[in-house]
């Protein structure tokens, strides 16, 4: 902004530019502290005062996918010494890992199942939701339909009823038909709310291609399938591609849903990390390990959006 | 104004006579969503409109008994209800207030030139876009009364953040405020970048204070956006869930959708709590309305 002029003004112009920056600390040191958690051994993360230097060790990420119990004895030195790295890590901190019996392969913990779970049901959900959106959107978007703000609405409200009102029906309905705890059901679930937000957003994506294009590709003899296909489909590629980031982070944090409608064989991480919390001592290592992979894609996703977020956020209706 | 050649939904237009009418493509593009959300959201609701005036269980296999209006009856006059509402109102209230003052704070703090400003901003908006169960119970470790950081950083010595129950409330509130505050301050940039500069040149000409610039320039013309934001941020306020449950079981924090997820799946009241749940509906809708009317206004400008 231009203009700067009195000592005064600048004055007001620093002790803003100070107030931000203490803002912007205040803001994500939550952010940090799980970052920093997830590295350090379990004795340090619940020290007073907080431990701030430490060496950091990926013990918290070792234990987060492997299944442990308490160590009632302490392994011989010939044991120790044969065990891999890692599993050194984890009778350091007291606590051994549980094998196989047979085979005596490492059990693994619930969370890279939960991740897996968590990947397959967000992206199908997004890649149904983006296609049949942007399809929609340019049914309104260039044709006229009867009624047409009746059914945006329509669509958008749907989007806005909250889980649980919704999730009563659907649990009794996914008893009757079978689809209570699987990838199907939720993917269901996650496409409808994600289908209102995309129709939403790609319209308004549509709204700007100039229709001259299309106009000038009929006349070329193209059919109007081929014109939306070649000309259109092109033009829309980077709004379809932030619809589904959106989509993605919208599926990929969702909690309530998977709360309800899953337990263990298509349980997603959101619903399964705080199960870990429970009663007792949690370890917040472990736990800040999961949170850190969780929000990774989250965090790397925003970077890339940072130009449609302020779109995305408002359903379309503000554009820079 | 969409142009006469596309709108035009003649069945013997000149690409139609190749290819499909344009009347069909319309309808292939547009039906499969509607009928996709109507199986999906509207059915079911029908589905427990019909239990809502039942008796009917899901733990058990006892058929279901038709009572009338008797769930609505009873809720209603249900002063724990009516406590839980009150509970949501003052939730919102507080995370609302805190998000606009804070978000808008920001945007004004960051409606000037600064270093680095796209790379702050996008900092600033990490935390909205967070999932609010998994970070939100993070939060039970920096609010955690012996180790806790803020504790420790605000000098408070062992204060129970969660587990006072005159405090739990503010401390979910908080979080939220944290969450979306980033929110507000997106909406709000928009709305201030959109605020023509000649109207301040204008009034530094004739001399006006930084408070009369401010309430008669600034608030009005960025009020619109800043409205979006706030019915939007009710909306979601109203209907807030994962923070409040990953971080506190006490009654005092037991909004609305916690009442209502507990008295489905955890007492299984089905058909009182498909009552509940239309009861909810019916206030959600009112308020999307609003919202939607103002999305129009705005997009109207």
């Amino acid at each position: 902004m231009a203009g700067v002029r009195t000592p005064r003004e600048k004055w007001t112009n620093r002790t803003a530019i100070a107030a931000v920056f203490l803002a912007l600390i205040i803001m994500l040191t939550p952010i940090y502290w799980i970052t920093a958690t997830a590295f350090k051994p379990r004795n340090l993360a619940t020290t007073i005062p907080p431990t701030v230097f430490f060496t950091p060790e990926v013990s918290p990420f070792v234990k987060l996918f492997t299944k442990r119990s308490q160590l009632r004895e302490q392994p011989t030195q010939e044991e120790y010494e044969s065990a891999p790295w890692w599993e050194k890590m984890v009778v350091d901190g007291g606590e051994k890992v549980v094998r196989n019996r047979k085979t005596g392969e490492v059990r693994s913990s619930g969370y890279s199942d939960r991740f897996k779970n968590s990947l397959i049901v967000s992206i199908i959900s997004t890649v149904v939701a983006v296609c049949m959106g942007t399809l929609t959107a340019y049914g309104f978007s260039r044709f006229k339909v009867k009624g047409e703000d009746d059914w945006m609405f329509f669509i958008l409200s749907t989007r806005m009823l909250p889980p649980v009102v919704v999730a009563i029906p659907m649990f009794l309905m996914y008893r009757v038909v079978g689809l209570n705890d699987t990838h199907l059901g939720l993917i269901i679930l996650y496409t409808a709310f994600n289908l209102s937000f995309a129709v939403w957003i790609m319209k308004g994506f549509i709204d700007e291609i100039p229709k001259e294009y299309e106009e000038a590709a009929l006349v070329d003899g193209y059919t109007r399938m081929q014109a939306f296909f070649k000309v259109v489909l092109p033009e829309a590629l980077t709004g379809m591609a932030a619809t589904a980031v959106f989509c993605f982070i919208t599926a990929w944090n969702e909690y309530a849903f998977a709360l309800i409608m899953t337990n263990r064989n298509a349980q997603t991480a959101p619903p399964y990390i705080p199960s870990q919390v429970g009663s007792g001592l949690p370890d917040w290592t472990v736990i800040a390990a999961g949170t850190l992979l969780f929000l990774i894609p989250v965090a790397i996703f925003t970077f890339l959006l940072r130009n449609h977020l302020l779109r995305g956020m408002s359903f379309g209706a503000i554009r820079k | 104004m969409p142009s006469e050649v596309m709108t035009r939904l003649d069945p013997k237009s000149h690409a139609a006579a190749k290819g499909m009418s344009d009347l069909s493509i319309r309808n292939l593009f547009i039906v499969p969503t509607i009928v996709f959300l109507i199986v999906f959201n509207i059915f079911p609701l029908l589905y427990s409109l019909g239990y809502s005036f039942t008796d009917f269980r899901a733990s058990t296999n006892a058929p279901a008994n038709f009572v009338g209006l008797q769930n609505y009856r009873e809720l209603l006059n249900d002063p724990f209800i009516w406590k839980n509402f009150s509970i949501t109102a003052k939730y919102v209230l507080i995370s609302v207030t805190g998000q606009v003052i804070v978000g808008f704070g920001l945007a004004m703090l960051l409606n000037r030139s600064i270093p680095a400003k796209g790379l702050i901003t996008t900092l600033l908006l990490l935390p909205m876009m967070l999932s609010m169960a998994v970070v939100g119970l993070f939060w039970k470790l920096l609010y955690d009364p012996n180790f806790g950081i803020i504790n420790y950083f605000l000098g408070l010595g062992k204060f129970e953040w969660l587990a006072d129950p005159d405090m739990a409330l503010y401390a979910i509130a908080i979080v939220d405020i944290w969450m979306w505050a980033p929110f507000v301050m997106l909406l709000s940039l928009a709305g201030l970048s959109a605020v023509p500069k000649h109207l301040y040149e204008a009034a530094e000409i004739d001399r006006a204070g930084s408070f009369y610039t401010f309430f008669r320039i600034t608030l009005p013309l960025v009020a619109p956006i800043l409205m979006i934001a706030i019915i939007f941020r009710t909306m979601e306020a109203f209907k807030t869930f994962d923070l409040a449950y990953v971080l506190s079981s006490q009654p005092n924090t037991e909004l609305i959708a916690i009442r209502l997820y507990k008295m489905a799946f955890q007492e299984w009241q089905t058909g009182m709590s498909s009552a509940f749940a239309y009861i909810v509906l019916i206030m959600v809708v009112a308020i999307t309305n609003i919202y939607v009317k103002y999305l129009n206004k705005v997009k109207a400008r």
